[in-house]
């Protein structure tokens, strides 16, 4: 029997959620001021959570390391966010958004899970648009919508391509008005570095303020972990610099075990990489491949041409392209899933196709777009035989107007101008979808402790569609944890206020101070993201869009080996009671170190190919992901005891009653 | 390239503060300003002294983090960029760049280019929402159409990043950009409606409070906003702030 209960409701998938909502324990509202929750992180996820348990009654104290809940990294998302609300009438349903869901994360993530979510999904717009989002909308007023990867049906919601953006200022204008109440208490520039257990519980965290370097305890009769994904273990992502594992693996070593954490998403269409200096990756979103198509040249002299300069992309003719994805993949085209995708473009660049000079990017082609949204204005404003650079201009004003900040991004990043030769793109990490293990409740195996948008590991499986990421973190923070958490709570309601001065505070306290002081007095000669770039590699080289049990083996040796370098040789000058830039990094680095091991760990033991986790020794003959679900259709959720190496593996095994499970197909 | 930066270096509010210079080589052209501003830090560390302090995070102009004055201007050159979006290829071999941070009595300097604003917040704070709790029960999204045009408006305010880009170029260290970009997405949507006076007057009066400066209309703040926010955005909340200050009780 595994250890692990996932506490789903019983009765039939659809009605779950309402009765488990209808039978959940309630705290009464007076009751409610007597409890305290820390919300970790303000991102979607963590600033909608925190803005509704206060608006319920509970006191919130939230944290981010940045200088402003505003700015957490969810501002980034671009592309749009889901929801079943079938408003283009082209038959959408909670089933239809449930379905494509498990679907596309290839069969491991949980029927009452992501039912619940896509039940909730439609919810999320209405109280977007209540707060003043200004989302996209048509001509006749009403809200716009656009197709996504992996799926028939056209339900993003989206504003242009700041969704994230928008999403996010609407979760922190419900956030500040609770701040202004005095309902939630905002500490900024602050980093969790621990959480307090008493008596087993969570009850509390240790948090660095980073203006000051003051070292602080807080208390909680619960605390949230909002703390977003970790895929900056690979160094270079689609992520906002700060982001990292940090407040996840805390919690993972104080006993919360870590989910699946080898499930990585690669985002297949990301601006390549130009230098050893990048520091980051930038994604041009998915909602361009509604419009754009990639390809490469069919034949390899014309590659040639194009990586030195001789012919432009624009000369090759049509019958020489390479529309790669249309070939394969005819039902969903340009728009299968991202881990589809973003193999696809790796098998032609490894078979020497890449469309730079490094070898590593293909086109995503605007031109057919241009000319057909061009005929079609030509058509409404009446223009008789337009010519070609008339038809041409109108449609860029059409692409322009649909995804004209992404045009601008690239163009700001590369000097290329998208409208007039095909962007350059190729796959990067980008999302995360392992993470704390949490039951339907939305609880880690520490009681207390709850960990909800992409700090969970909850609702994608193995790959995450474009455009849920954000339906989460809001379904999560808005609609599924300030019921949830009640449960919890109920019973706290005599508790009172936890005391800092226990012993288990004290504690935490100094093995928080011991490591800090261990990297000041360091004394290296590497800063920090020395290593943190080997590890990058190593991660991207054995644990990327490929993974074998020969390379995994030699990662984690390689990992192990790093491990030590950096703790010998890391320098971080500054000191601890100061604004500490690379102090804040060293300790980041150390627990993706720590991650990276166990990821390895987890893609090893995991023998077979599903979503973004792809084992070369298990594939078909057309060299799609081969799933083993006799064997390995569960959650592996790790334990800590002491050092990845030892993690002992804990598996939930995943039930579809609902769903018939099936080989994807995007064909 | 090779470039000399001359680089704001203040320890702390009470620290008076110098620019220091220092020599950076081989730059390419295609690096952002932050990872040149990388390459400095790590040269800084590895000869063991302190690496220069500056926001950042999103890294693709999103965020509002980054804030560095660069050559005089907020940004640095370049029009409706960001720090971070600036690339090397806009500076020539030989060049001295000179590297501030954002100057205005309501954004103190916590350490070299790291400045507080956090007023922005509480102006957000003042007022900066629509009074709605989390239910499941709002009216549909489509039960109430806005018309394209006003929708489109309401988005393009709501663009803004709150960098404070507007702040640091306005001679009179001025936040109307900012809070008009706030006060207009509102009052253009029927969301906002409802409290449009009060949101108007509380903002306003807490911008005051911050220490920001008057508007003068030298419109400085729509040329360097890396969001292109509008003047139009100012002369609506002059609208809306007189509406209110006539007829605070509507
Ligand atoms: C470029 C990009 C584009 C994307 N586009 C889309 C899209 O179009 N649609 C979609 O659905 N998804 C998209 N995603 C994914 C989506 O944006 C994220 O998964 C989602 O925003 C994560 O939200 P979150 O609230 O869980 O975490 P985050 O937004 O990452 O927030 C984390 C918060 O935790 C805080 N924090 C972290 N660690 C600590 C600590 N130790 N102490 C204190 N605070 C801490 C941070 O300060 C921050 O406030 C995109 C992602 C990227 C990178
Ligand atoms: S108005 Fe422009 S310059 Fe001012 S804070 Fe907003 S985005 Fe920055
Ligand atoms: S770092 Fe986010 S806007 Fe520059």
């Amino acid at each position: 029997m595994s250890v692990l209960d996932s506490k789903i409701p019983s009765g039939p998938l659809a009605h779950k959620w309402t009765h488990h909502k209808d039978h959940v324990n309630l705290v009464n509202p007076a009751n409610k001021r007597l409890i305290d929750v820390i919300v970790v992180g303000t991102g979607l996820a963590g600033s909608s959570a925190a803005a509704s348990l206060a608006e319920m009654g509970y006191n919130v104290k939230a944290l981010c390391f940045q200088d402003s809940p505003r700015r957490a990294h969810s501002i980034a998302a671009q592309g749009g966010i889901n929801a079943a609300k079938n408003y283009q009438n082209d038959g959408d349903s909670t089933f239809r958004l449930f379905y494509d869901t498990i679907k596309g994360g290839d069969y491991r993530s949980r029927e009452a899970n992501v039912y619940r979510l896509a039940e909730v999904s439609a919810s999320i717009i209405d109280q977007c648009v209540a707060q003043g989002v200004p989302f996209a909308r048509d001509y006749g007023g009403l809200l716009d919508n656009r197709s996504f990867g992996g799926v028939l049906v056209s339900r993003t919601f989206y504003a242009k391509g700041q969704t994230g953006q928008q999403l996010l200022l609407g979760a922190y204008s419900a956030l500040s008005r609770q701040i202004a109440k005095g309902k939630v208490e905002m500490l900024n520039r602050h980093e969790m570095l621990d959480v307090v257990l008493v008596g087993g519980k969570a009850r509390g965290i240790i948090a660095r303020n980073l203006v000051t370097g003051e070292i602080e305890r807080i208390s909680a009769h619960a605390v949230v972990l909002a703390s977003g994904g970790y895929g900056n273990v690979f160094f270079l992502s689609t992520n906002a610099m700060g982001s990292n594992v940090t407040a996840a693996w805390k919690a993972h070593k104080k006993g919360a075990f870590f989910a699946n954490p080898c499930f990585t998403q690669i985002h297949p269409t990301c601006i390549p990489v130009s230098g050893d200096y990048q520091s980051k990756l930038t994604l041009m979103s998915e909602s361009l491949r509604n419009d754009g198509r990639i390809w490469v040249p069919k034949k390899l002299e014309d590659v040639k041409a194009i990586r030195d300069g001789s012919k432009k992309p624009v000369q090759i003719a049509e019958e020489d392209r390479d529309y790669y994805l249309e070939r394969r993949y005819p039902s969903f085209g340009n728009l299968v899933p991202r881990d589809v995708a973003s193999r696809a473009a790796k098998e032609r660049c490894d078979e020497g196709y890449g469309v730079n000079k490094t070898g590593e990017a293909v086109f995503l082609d605007f031109s057919s777009a241009i000319m057909r949204y061009g005929k079609t204005e030509a058509r409404i404003r009446g223009i008789e035989n337009p010519s070609t650079d008339q038809v041409r201009a109108l449609g860029e004003e059409v692409v322009g107007n649909k995804y004209g900040n992404l045009f601008q991004m690239y163009e700001k990043i590369t000097d290329d101008n998208p409208y007039k030769t095909p962007m350059k793109i190729y796959p990067a990490v980008h999302y995360t979808m392992g993470g704390i293990w949490v039951d339907y409740n939305l609880q880690t195996t520490v009681p207390g402790l709850f960990a909800t948008g992409e700090a969970n590991f909850s609702d994608h499986g193995a790959n995450r569609l474009g455009a849920s990421a954000l339906m989460q973190g809001l379904a999560d923070g808005y609609f599924v944890l300030p019921y949830t958490i009640g449960e919890y709570l109920a019973s706290d309601i005599r508790t009172g206020k936890i005391s800092t001065d226990l012993p288990e505070f004290e504690a935490a306290e100094k093995a928080v101070r011991d490591q800090l002081n261990k990297f000041i007095n360091n004394k290296g000669t590497q800063p920090v993201d020395f290593f943190h770039k080997k590890l990058g590699r190593i991660m991207w080289d054995q644990c990327g869009m490929a993974r074998s049990a020969e390379g995994l083996t030699k990662a984690i040796a390689d990992i192990q080996a790093l491990r030590k370098d950096f703790f010998a040789n890391v320098r971080v000058s500054g000191k601890l009671d100061e604004l500490n830039p690379e102090l804040e990094k060293a300790m980041r680095v150390a627990d993706f170190i720590d991650l990276g091991e166990l990821m390895c760990k987890d893609a090893l033991e995991r023998n077979e190919s599903c979503g973004g986790h792809f084992r070369t020794e298990y594939q078909t003959e057309e060299g799609e992901a081969l799933r083993d679900d006799v064997n390995y259709a569960y959650v592996a959720a790790w334990e800590y005891t002491g050092s990845p190496a030892d993690s002992i593996l804990h598996k939930e095994d995943l039930k579809f009653e609902e769903v018939e499970l099936k080989q994807r197909s995007y064909k | 390239m090779n470039l000399t930066l001359k680089v704001w270096r203040q320890n702390g509010a009470n620290d008076k503060g110098r620019l220091e210079s220092y020599q950076v080589k081989d730059i390419s052209p295609d690096m952002s300003f932050l990872e040149m501003m990388d390459v400095l830090n790590d040269q800084i560390i590895v000869e063991g002294k302190d690496p220069v302090a500056f926001d950042h995070d999103c890294r693709e102009g999103i965020c509002g983090s980054c804030s560095m004055f660069i050559n005089g201007e907020a940004h640095g050159p370049g029009r409706g960029i960001t720090t971070c979006q600036l690339h090397m290829r806009t500076f020539n071999d030989g060049d001295t760049i000179y590297i501030e941070p954002w100057r205005a009595a309501a954004f103190p300097v916590i350490k070299d280019l790291v400045t507080d604003r956090s007023a922005f917040d509480r102006i957000i704070q003042a007022g900066g929402y629509v009074s709605v709790n989390t239910s499941g029960n709002t009216q549909d999204a489509n039960a109430l159409p806005i018309p394209k045009d006003d929708a489109d408006k309401a988005f393009d305010a709501a663009t803004c990043i709150g960098c404070g880009a507007c702040v640091a170029t306005c001679k009179n260290s001025s936040a109307m950009l900012f809070v008009s970009a706030k006060v207009s997405q509102l009052a253009l949507l029927p969301q906002g409606d409802p409290e449009r006076t009060t949101r108007a007057l509380h903002m306003v009066e807490q911008m005051d409070k911050e220490g920001f400066g008057n508007c003068t209309n030298t419109g400085a703040c729509e040329v360097e906003c890396p969001k292109e926010i509008s003047l139009e955005n100012i002369a609506r909340l002059n609208r809306e702030y007189l509406r209110a200050s006539v007829n605070p009780d509507k």
